[in-house]
């Protein structure tokens, strides 16, 4: 069997991408298998480990006191908060100076594109500048082209919100005009290369457009889409023309800050000797007496087994796809582990759009080991470990805990898949 | 919840099927109906962010608009399909960044051959240049007959100049040089293979590139293949048609494809697999061929086929044979071709050769290398490939070697003709550490 490795990952996530790492930590070979891009595409680039409680009360200032509130089964009970430490150590060391708010124990408070402060615990470098705690005159620069950032709405929103500085918001022409419907990666592109708008550069051209605005700012927000690859480049020049600070502004899907994460989780996992086989999906696996002895993946057509001596499943959620639900049930699809829910369909939701609905926690239950449970409470196998989205007990998009539920429980998964390797 | 996160698309209340093995594509008498596969798409806009055309082209509305938005479009009477289908390189990416599966190169493809059917006059200059790179391989032909004087002629800059002026394919860049002996004259002049075996048989899909203008690749991968045991047979065979997809002649294709197929599927028959040293190649008769043709056998053939490499880790323990090698070899700059990722292929390269001693193999990034088979030859696109093409530049510049690595021959040209390295193929590398 020429593909086998000591420890398999099913998920490029961030679950999976950190499961992988840890795993590695503890000496074994590992390969990450992931089918498609992981939702890191769409996500903002913001690290949230628990902004609110389980009821709703927040926005928390320090997510560690308010673990024990969570309920039984979630997945910080579950791994406790060391793990929950862990994983942001971890993620500290992948991010490097990428990210920030490290410093402390406490969340940071980051203005979101809708004008809203968000509490979560990491940051990227470009949006440090955009912090709400700090004191400094913002304004918020938006471009016609760009619907989804109404900078004087958003503006507006903060200020309702009491802020403790004066933030203006204003719309401009983006120095290069580009077709009604051009992507993030269009604008990013012309920043990063600096593309020639007549006698300037793009850079230098948007500072001057925002310029006449700036009113004694003392720091500016756009959009993030300030380039990709020389990114710190363009706020610096983009700095110096203005006088002020600037930072960007976490956006909704797709986000340029979801693509950089995913960006630096590969170069950790490369530079970890891991393995990583990605575009195919894995369809299904062989066991041996009560244990995994190998994920088949299907390359085109080709079933081709990936034999390990431990699995981690991180397939994530029911926006991942490591979920699905039919009129049958929930369950999860790869290896066909059990996802309590309830029986009746119409008991997965509440009526409220916006109420506490059953669905969203739906899941994977796991041991304390972190391994899927069948109905009777015993390990679906003995050497399967689950980490991120595909894990159940945790609302993470209420609670605001997405990613760390996902770094917790993958520095957990993939230490206890390097160990029983 | 606060705008970072959008609300769940999830609704349970639906009762969708999702999770059921539902195929999007669904063959019907009147052809392909691809509407499943459209309404699947809930315009996350994840593939529009992975098209590297739509990163610098202002005028491309980018994959999510070529595929499920135009396929509605298309079903009212009087819609035609936008020109802008012509702008997509086909480099697949969109594909892998789809979260539901839409298949949008199918959908691309189809739309360009519907596009270059219909609405194109089969007489402009444009047509008729597409046409001549699309079919490069009866072009290669011929040259390959007088490689030498066909290498003096096309490297002329007056024959470019005519070349960009009459047809619109650019000066910039150099004609790829003719071999003096083509893979093929070698493979008879050598009697054909060497090692016969019953159990373990490939059956070689070179390509036009590895027969005329690099044999060094097809030598190394027979002599790798032998040197494990194999007995390689090289059959009649025609472009395997990925060009032509490019430049929606999907006739041109379907005629090569008319050929490939059953020399293939024969061999098949016979206990062999099919392997490729282009993943190009390997993409188009795995992926493209099922999707596009009814030929008879095409499925067998599609279920046989391997990336070279891709075989030799499947059925090999070459990673075994590999670690602790030794070998005299440059640094290398390694680019993973953009149908090598569509076939999750992109790091077997640098997985491979990372623990052999003797040289360094870096991964130059993800970047698409901007060439896409004949899309960077045209004069109104080179300045976008070359764009397209700046990231892998720059990333080369900064890796250690000076010789760069990729299996796929045109992105071996758009990386020495940005960076002047000369480029190799693993199974070179492979060959110099096995052999
Ligand atoms: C719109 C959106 C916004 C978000 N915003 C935030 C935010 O502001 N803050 C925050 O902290 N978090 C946010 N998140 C959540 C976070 O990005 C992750 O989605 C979450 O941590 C779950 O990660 P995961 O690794 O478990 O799963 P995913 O990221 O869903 O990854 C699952 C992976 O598994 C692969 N896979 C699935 N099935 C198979 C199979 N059979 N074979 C092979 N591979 C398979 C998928 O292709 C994918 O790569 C957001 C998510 C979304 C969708
Ligand atoms: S195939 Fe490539 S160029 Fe064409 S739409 Fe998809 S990503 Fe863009
Ligand atoms: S990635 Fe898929 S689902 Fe998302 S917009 Fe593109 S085609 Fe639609």
């Amino acid at each position: 069997m020429p593909i086998s490795e000591d420890v398999i990952v099913v998920g490029g996530g961030i679950a999976g991408s950190v499961a992988a790492l840890s795993a590695a930590e503890t000496g074994v070979s590992v390969r990450l298998i992931s089918h498609k891009k992981s939702t890191l595409r769409h996500a903002s680039g913001l690290i949230d480990v628990l902004g609110y409680t389980a009821d709703g009360s927040g926005p928390l200032a320090d997510p560690y006191e308010a673990l024990d509130s969570l309920p039984e089964g979630h997945p910080y009970r579950v791994v406790g908060s060391d793990a929950v430490r862990e994983g942001l150590a971890l993620f500290d060391q992948i991010a490097g100076d990428e990210y920030l708010g490290g410093h402390t124990d406490t969340n940071a408070l980051v203005p979101t594109h809708g004008g809203a402060v968000k509490p979560t615990a990491r940051y990227p470098r470009a949006a440090a500048g955009g912090i709400a705690s700090d004191d400094r005159d913002m304004l918020l620069v938006g471009f016609e082209s760009m619907t989804d950032f109404e900078a004087s709405l958003a503006a507006d929103h903060l200020d309702a919100a009491g802020v403790p500085f004066d933030v203006t918001g204003v719309t401009v022409e983006f120095p290069k005009t580009f077709r009604a419907d051009a992507k993030v990666t269009r604008f990013a592109k012309a920043l990063d290369t600096d593309e020639d708008v007549g006698s300037r550069g793009t850079r230098e051209a948007l500072a001057a457009a925002v310029e006449p605005h700036l009113d004694g700012a003392e720091r500016v927000g756009f959009p993030s889409l300030l380039g990709d690859d020389h990114r710190h480049e363009v706020r610096d020049d983009l700095e110096s023309y203005l006088g002020a600070e600037v930072f960007e502004v976490p956006m909704g899907p797709p986000s340029l800050p979801g693509l950089r994460l995913e960006d630096l989780l590969f170069d950790a996992l490369d530079e970890a000797g891991v393995g990583m086989s990605t575009g195919n999906k894995a369809v299904g696996y062989e066991t041996d007496g009560d244990a995994l002895s190998a994920v088949v993946v299907d390359r085109q057509g080709r079933e081709i087994p990936y034999h390990a001596d431990a699995f981690v499943l991180a397939t994530g959620g029911l926006v991942g796809k490591g979920i699905g639900s039919s009129r049958e049930g929930v369950r999860e699809p790869l290896f066909d582990c059990h996802v309590p829910h309830p029986e009746d369909r119409y008991d997965w939701f509440v009526d409220d759009a916006f109420g506490d609905h059953p669905f969203a926690a739906f899941g994977v239950a796991p041991d304390d080991r972190l391994r899927p449970q069948d109905a009777d409470g015993d390990a679906e196998f003995a050497n399967l470990f689950a980490a991120g989205g595909v894990v159940g007990g945790a609302d993470v998009a209420a609670e605001k805990s997405a990613s760390g539920v996902s770094l917790a429980t993958g520095v957990v998964a993939g230490r206890e898949a390097g160990e029983s390797a | 919840m606060s705008d970072a996160q959008s609300p769940p698309e999830f609704d349970p209340s639906a009762g969708i099927d999702s999770i059921d093995d539902f195929e999007p594509v669904q063959v019907f008498d009147d052809g392909m109906d691809l509407r499943p596969g459209a309404d699947n798409c809930y315009k996350c806009t994840a593939c529009d962010t992975s098209c590297p055309v739509a990163e610098v082209d202002d005028e491309f509305p980018g994959p999510k608009f070529q595929g499920p938005e135009q396929w509605r479009l298309k079903r009212k009477d009087d819609v035609e399909i936008d020109d802008s289908i012509m702008s997509c390189s086909n480099c697949m990416r969109c594909d892998n960044a789809c979260p539901s599966s839409v298949p949008l190169s199918q959908m691309h493809n189809e739309a360009r051959g519907e596009y270059v059917e219909n609405q194109m006059d089969h007489t402009s200059r444009e047509y008729i240049r597409n046409r001549i790179l699309a079919n490069y391989r009866t072009l290669a032909e011929l040259g390959s007959k007088v490689p030498r004087i066909t290498n003096a002629v096309m490297g002329n800059s007056l024959v470019q100049k005519i070349n960009e002026k009459v047809l619109g394919i650019t000066a910039e860049r150099e004609f790829p040089e003719f071999a003096t002996q083509t893979f093929r004259e070698w493979w008879r002049e050598r009697g054909g293979a060497q090692v016969q075996s019953d159990e373990k048989r490939v059956a070689y899909f070179h390509g036009c590139y590895s027969n005329y203008n690099s044999p060094e690749v097809g030598k190394a991968l027979v002599r790798v293949f032998e040197e494990f045991g194999y007995q390689v047979a090289v059959p009649r065979q025609r472009c395997s048609g990925t060009p032509m997809f490019a430049n929606g002649m999907l006739d041109d294709a379907e005629r090569a494809a008319n050929v490939n197929v059953p020399e293939f599927k024969d061999l098949i028959d016979e206990g062999y697999d099919v392997i490729a040293s282009c993943t190009s190649c390997s993409m188009s008769l795995k992926q493209e061929y099922p999707e596009l043709f009814q030929i008879s056998g095409i499925e067998e053939v599609s279920n046989h086929t391997y990336e070279s490499l891709e075989y030799l880790r499947i059925h090999e323990d070459i990673q075994e044979r590999l670690d602790g090698a030794t070998v005299d070899y440059p640094d290398l700059a390694y680019h993973a071709p953009c149908h090598a990722r569509s076939q999750g292929l992109d790091r077997q390269a640098v997985e491979l050769f990372r623990d052999v001693d003797g040289f360094e193999i870096e991964d130059v990034g993800s970047s698409c290398s901007g060439i896409s088979g004949t899309y960077g030859w045209k004069t109104e696109k080179y300045e976008k490939s070359m764009k397209i093409g700046e990231d892998m530049f720059d990333h080369m510049h900064h890796a250690k070697g000076n010789v760069g690595m990729t299996e796929c021959p045109t992105c071996s040209s758009q990386m020495e003709h940005g960076t002047g390295y000369e480029i190799r193929h693993p199974l070179q590398l492979l060959e110099e550490a096995v052999v």
